[in-house]
C-alpha cells in the first residue's frame, strides 16, 4: 500500500497547500501593487495609510496576526449575526487562511514594489512622456515591464515565504500537509516517518519552485546586459 | 483589557506562577537560539564557500533541507517525531533530552537559524573584494591568518544589515515554541484567550508587546551598523 494507506489523504493535503498558498499569493501580490502605488501617490493620506500598514504588519509575528485575525473575525462575525438574529456562521478556515496570509504578506510585498517602481530610471518615463504617452501608457507600456524585472527576485523570496508559512494553518485548523501528515503518524504510529514525509513535501514543492524562479528570472532579464568576468 | 492587564500582566512579562514565561521566554528563547546558531554558522559559512567539495557539499545539504522546509515541521520532526522512536526512548540521556519540549524547541531554532545565518555569512565572504584577499596572500599570510585578520572581520560587518533582517525573522518564529508546550509570549496570549474569551485583547497585548521588541531590536542593529558599518558611510566633505 502506498505509504500505508494515507497515500490518498497526503495528496489532498498537498493540494490544499497549493490552493492556499497560490491564492494567498495572488491577494498578497494584488494589496502589494495597491499598497505600493499608496506609498508612491501625491496624497500624504495614502502614502500615511501604506506606511502604517507595513510598518504594523511586519514588525509583528505573521502566527500572532493570524490567531488575532482568525479569532477575532469569528467573534465579530457572530456579533453581527446575533444582531441580525440569524444563524452563526463559522469562518472556513481556508478562506481565513488565504485572507491572513494573504493580508500579512501583502505588506511585504508593499514594499518589493515600491522599491522596484523606483528602480525604474526616470528617465524612461521622460522619454515615454515625450512621445505623447498618456500615464496609462506609460505605466502599461515602459513602468510596468521594467519594473516586474526588478521585482521578481523579492516576489520570489516572498513565494518562499509564503509556500512554508503555509504550514501554520494547520494550526487554525485547515487540514493541509502538516495535519494530514501528523494524523497519519498519530494513527499508524509512526510519527517520525510521517513527519518527515510532510518535510520531504515542501522540500519538493520549494525546489521546484526555485527552478521556476530561475526559468522566469532569465526570461525578464533578457536584453540586460551583465558586466563578463 | 484593563482587566486583563491587571490580572494577567505578570504573566505577559516574565513570570506565570510557576516558570519563566510571556516576553522574559521568548526574548530567552530568541537569545540563546541565535547565540547557537551565530557560533556555528562561522565555521560552517567558510566550509560553505570552500573549494574542497567534501566540505563545501553537505554545509550546501545542510542549508538547502533547513531553508527548504518550514520550521513548524522541523520543530515536529524533532518535538514529538524523535521522541516516538523506541531507540530514543531506550537511550536516557536522549530520552531526558528530548522529552523537554524547550530542548527540542531551543535544537529546531537554533539548527534553523544557523542555517539562514551560514548563507548570509557566505554571501558576503563570497562578496569580499579580490583586491583584500590577494593583498592579504601577498603579505604572506596563511589561510587562517588570511580569514582572521581579513576576510571575517570584514564579511561580518558587511553582513550586518542581512543579519538584523534574520534575527527579526527569528524572533518571528520563536511564536511556534507554543506548540511544543513552551510558555512564550504567544502561549500567554493563547492561554488568556481562552479563560477570557477576549480575543482580540488578549492577542492584541501579545502584538503589541512583539512590535515593541521589533523597535528596540532594529534601534540596536542601526546603532551597531552606525559604528560597525561607519567605514561605509558617504563622507561629507
Amino acid at each position: 500500500m502506498f505509504l500505508q494507506g494515507y497515500g490518498s489523504l497526503i495528496v489532498e493535503g498537498t493540494l490544499t497547500t497549493i490552493q492556499l498558498a497560490l491564492l494567498s499569493m495572488l491577494l498578497a501580490v494584488s494589496l502589494g501593487l495597491i499598497g505600493a502605488s499608496a506609498k508612491l501617490s501625491r496624497y500624504p493620506v495614502l502614502r500615511h495609510l501604506a506606511a502604517g500598514y507595513t510598518t504594523l504588519i511586519r514588525s509583528v509575528p505573521d502566527l500572532v496576526i493570524m490567531l488575532l485575525l482568525f479569532f477575532s473575525l469569528q467573534i465579530w462575525l457572530n456579533n453581527f449575526t446575533e444582531w441580525l438574529q440569524a444563524e452563526q456562521i463559522d469562518i472556513n478556515p481556508f478562506a481565513a487562511g488565504v485572507i491572513t496570509l494573504g493580508f500579512i504578506y501583502g505588506a511585504y510585498f508593499t514594499e518589493t514594489f515600491r522599491g522596484a517602481f523606483q528602480a525604474v530610471p526616470a528617465g524612461q518615463l521622460e522619454a515615454a512622456a515625450a512621445y505623447g504617452m498618456n500615464r496609462r501608457q506609460v505605466f502599461i507600456r515602459v513602468l510596468f515591464p521594467q519594473m516586474m524585472r526588478f521585482a521578481l527576485p523579492g516576489i520570489g523570496n516572498n513565494w518562499q515565504v509564503v509556500l512554508k508559512a503555509t504550514a501554520l494553518v494547520s494550526i487554525i485548523g485547515l487540514i493541509d500537509i502538516v495535519k494530514v501528515t501528523q494524523d497519519a503518524g498519530k494513527n499508524s504510529m509512526d510519527l517520525f516517518f510521517f513527519s518527515v514525509i510532510g518535510g520531504l513535501i515542501y522540500l519538493a514543492l520549494t525546489t521546484v519552485s526555485n527552478g521556476a524562479l530561475l526559468w522566469l528570472e532569465r526570461r525578464y532579464s533578457v536584453g540586460v546586459r551583465g558586466a563578463q568576468l | 483589557m484593563n482587566e486583563i492587564i491587571e490580572q494577567y500582566w505578570q504573566s505577559y512579562l516574565w513570570f506565570d506562577g510557576y516558570q519563566l514565561s510571556g516576553v522574559a521566554m521568548t526574548l530567552w528563547l530568541l537569545v540563546a537560539s541565535i547565540a547557537i546558531g551565530g557560533i556555528l554558522s562561522v565555521p560552517l559559512a567558510v566550509a560553505r564557500v570552500s573549494r574542497n567539495p567534501l566540505l563545501r557539499l553537505p554545509v550546501w545539504f545542510y542549508t538547502y533541507v533547513f531553508r527548504g522546509t518550514p520550521l513548524y515541521i522541523q520543530l515536529l520532526i524533532l518535538y514529538t517525531g524523535i521522541y516516538s522512536l523506541q531507540i530514543v526512548r531506550d537511550q536516557p540521556t536522549l530520552d531526558a533530552f528530548f522529552r523537554e519540549g524547550i530542548n527540542c524547541t531551543l535544537l529546531a531554532f537554533a539548527l534553523n537559524t544557523c542555517a539562514y545565518t551560514t548563507e548570509v555569512f557566505a554571501g558576503a565572504i563570497r562578496a569580499t573584494p579580490y583586491g583584500e584577499i590577494e593583498a592579504g596572500r601577498a603579505y604572506g599570510m596563511s589561510e587562517f591568518t588570511l580569514y582572521r585578520r581579513i576576510i571575517l572581520p570584514s564579511a561580518l560587518r558587511r553582513s550586518l544589515p542581512f543579519y538584523s533582517n534574520e534575527v527579526i525573522l527569528m524572533l518571528h518564529s520563536t511564536t511556534l515554541a507554543f506548540t511544543a508546550t513552551v510558555p512564550d509570549l504567544l502561549k500567554v496570549a493563547r492561554d488568556v484567550n481562552s479563560a477570557t474569551y477576549s480575543s482580540f485583547e488578549a492577542f492584541g497585548l501579545a502584538a503589541v508587546l512583539y512590535a515593541v521588541m521589533v523597535f528596540i531590536l532594529v534601534w540596536v542593529f542601526r546603532r551597531c551598523e552606525d559604528h560597525w558599518l561607519a567605514f561605509m558611510k558617504p563622507q561629507a566633505r
